[in-house]
């Protein structure tokens, strides 16, 4: 069990993540009643979906260290399989695809050893040197380009970036090496990113006018964005002395890089979905469409939250 | 069926069939609530892999396991004692004989038998898997079926991905989410060619559903 090891912030922080789920059910059961007329069928399988989620992602945290790691590893699996599922590939692509998936249980590997400079190299260096080489050996050359960049695309942005938040759990200070401040690292990170999404959302909806991507996410606004970021830094403020090792001003960077970053990776999923024609990545997480849909903010906020900590203070890691 | 094959089957089922069908591979399903559980059907699918049977069987609760049947080729899937056994036993496969040429008894039989125990018949009426993710001509022989049962319900569908995952002539499984489209059920039309009308129709319904390009 790693439920000892975690600080007693962490816990709190955990039934407060529950706190907030009952809350908000019992807001969403309180305009169901409200306006029996209105159909809230899309707001209610959201928010069940939220209860699997947080439930699935906080028993992995408790478990163990291992255990929180293999679950990062699979939702980067999951990531992967629906990207690769809704990209145009040639038929010559599947051989290569089977190798891009063994590099998550490789690029995991890594973290599990706090190998700092395997985990940072491997997939950016060695898969992109290694892709290329399988498909040469494959032999067809027409689109080959286009297929080397898409799936090498596809694998920093679901197992590259994702794999970030676990390396924050296997950190720990150099001065210090005996504390654990990875849970309370990474679940900053996601606790921030999710509440980031919704922020902007509820800003959007309530003042939101005028748009500023039109062209790629429709629904975006600037007051969705500016009240986003804005809530973000001030809960960042709150919540990261607590939680982590970061200071009030720390706090503040971290608050702009996650707010920015998740607003970034939003509109760069939306933009690729745009690109193939598709609504949702899958049906995988009834309300909220695929895995992808969930964790595009991830994919930035995680790597750059990552590089922002990492620089803040020395570490005590293999390699580095 | 013996007791050993029956809780084989079901493990076989539950601890292999299912997470890789549900897990490795994700299922993303069209009209769930248009698969009928309870009594007898016949499924109708698009054939492009081995597991096209199995991603179709997994559509169902496990409770609903013992009366799934696939219909496959006598030729290839009884070809020696254990794949014979495996195939009955264990994936409960009925025998069908591609080639009508000698055999004197009713091919149909033991369709005909399963379909009155309420049992759920899955049928691949390509007869082959052939070229990955394309639709090959659909033979009549599911017409001959609904024929001799005009109350069962006919439901097709269509089954996207799996000639990427596992293509015919591939030993390596990648894993892809796999599309399910599955049509309103129908019954028999009354006669043979407007009944295969009928499910090209609903098939090529489905396909246009999904939108996929082809396969590259």
């Amino acid at each position: 069990m790693q439920w000892e090891s975690l600080s007693i912030q962490m816990r709190w922080a955990m039934a407060g993540i529950v706190g907030l789920l009952v809350l908000s059910t019992l807001i969403v059961w309180i305009i169901g009643k409200a306006f029996p007329q209105r159909n809230y069928t899309e707001l209610q399988q959201r928010m069940k979906t939220w209860w699997t989620v947080a439930a699935v992602f906080l028993i992995a945290l408790t478990l163990s260290r291992t255990v929180s790691i293999i679950f990062l590893a699979f939702v980067s699996f999951l990531a992967l399989k629906e990207y690769f599922s809704l990209i145009p590939a040639r038929r010559a692509d599947r051989q290569v695809m089977f190798w891009a998936y063994l590099s998550i249980p490789v690029q995991y590997f890594w973290i599990e050893q706090e190998w700092y400079g395997m985990f940072i190299v491997f997939i950016p260096v060695y898969m992109f040197l290694l892709l290329p080489l399988r498909m040469v050996v494959i032999g067809n050359t027409d689109g080959f380009l286009r297929a080397a960049g898409v799936m090498h695309w596809g694998l920093m942005a679901t197992v590259y970036s994702i794999s970030h938040a676990a390396f924050l759990l296997v950190l720990r200070l150099k001065d210090d090496p005996e504390i654990f401040v990875g849970p309370g690292l990474m679940l900053t990170l996601v606790f921030l990113t999710q509440f980031n999404d919704i922020a902007q959302y509820l800003w959007g909806k309530t003042l939101g006018k005028r748009r500023i991507v039109p062209k790629v996410s429709p629904g975006k606004t600037w007051v969705g964005f500016i009240g986003g970021v804005a809530t973000t830094i001030a809960l960042a403020v709150v919540l990261a002395p607590w939680l982590t090792p970061m200071n009030r001003m720390h706090a503040v960077g971290a608050g702009v890089i996650i707010g920015l970053g998740g607003f970034i990776g939003d509109i760069t999923i939306s933009a690729i979905k745009r690109d193939l024609h598709v609504k949702d990545s899958s049906g995988l997480l009834p309300g909220h469409g695929g895995i992808l849909d969930r964790i595009d903010s991830l994919t930035y906020t995680a790597p750059l939250y990552f590089h922002y900590v990492y620089w803040l203070f020395g570490w005590h890691t293999h390699g580095a | 069926m013996t007791n050993v094959n029956r809780i084989l089957r079901w493990l076989f089922f539950l601890l292999l069939v299912r997470p890789v069908v549900l897990v490795l591979l994700g299922l993303n399903i069209r009209h769930r609530e248009r698969l009928r559980i309870d009594g007898a059907a016949v499924i109708v699918a698009n054939h492009n892999s081995h597991l096209d049977a199995f991603v179709l069987m997994s559509l169902f609760p496990m409770r609903v396991l013992p009366r799934l049947r696939p219909v496959g080729a006598r030729d290839y899937f009884f070809r020696n004692r254990f794949i014979a056994w495996f195939s009955q036993a264990i994936v409960g496969i009925i025998a069908f004989d591609r080639d009508l040429r000698g055999v004197r008894t009713d091919p149909l039989a033991e369709i005909d038998a399963a379909l009155q125990r309420e049992e759920i018949v899955i049928l691949f009426p390509e007869g082959t898997r052939g070229e990955p993710e394309r639709l090959e001509k659909l033979r009549t022989g599911v017409a001959h079926i609904a024929e001799r049962h005009p109350e069962t319900p006919i439901i097709t569908v269509y089954l996207h991905g799996l000639g990427k995952a596992l293509p015919r002539g591939e030993g390596l499984l990648v894993p892809f989410i796999i599309d399910v489209f599955i049509a309103n059920e129908f019954t028999w039309t009354g006669e043979r060619a407007s009944f295969m009308k009928h499910l090209e129709d609903s098939m090529n319904e489905l396909v246009a559903e999904g939108r996929f390009d082809p396969w590259q």
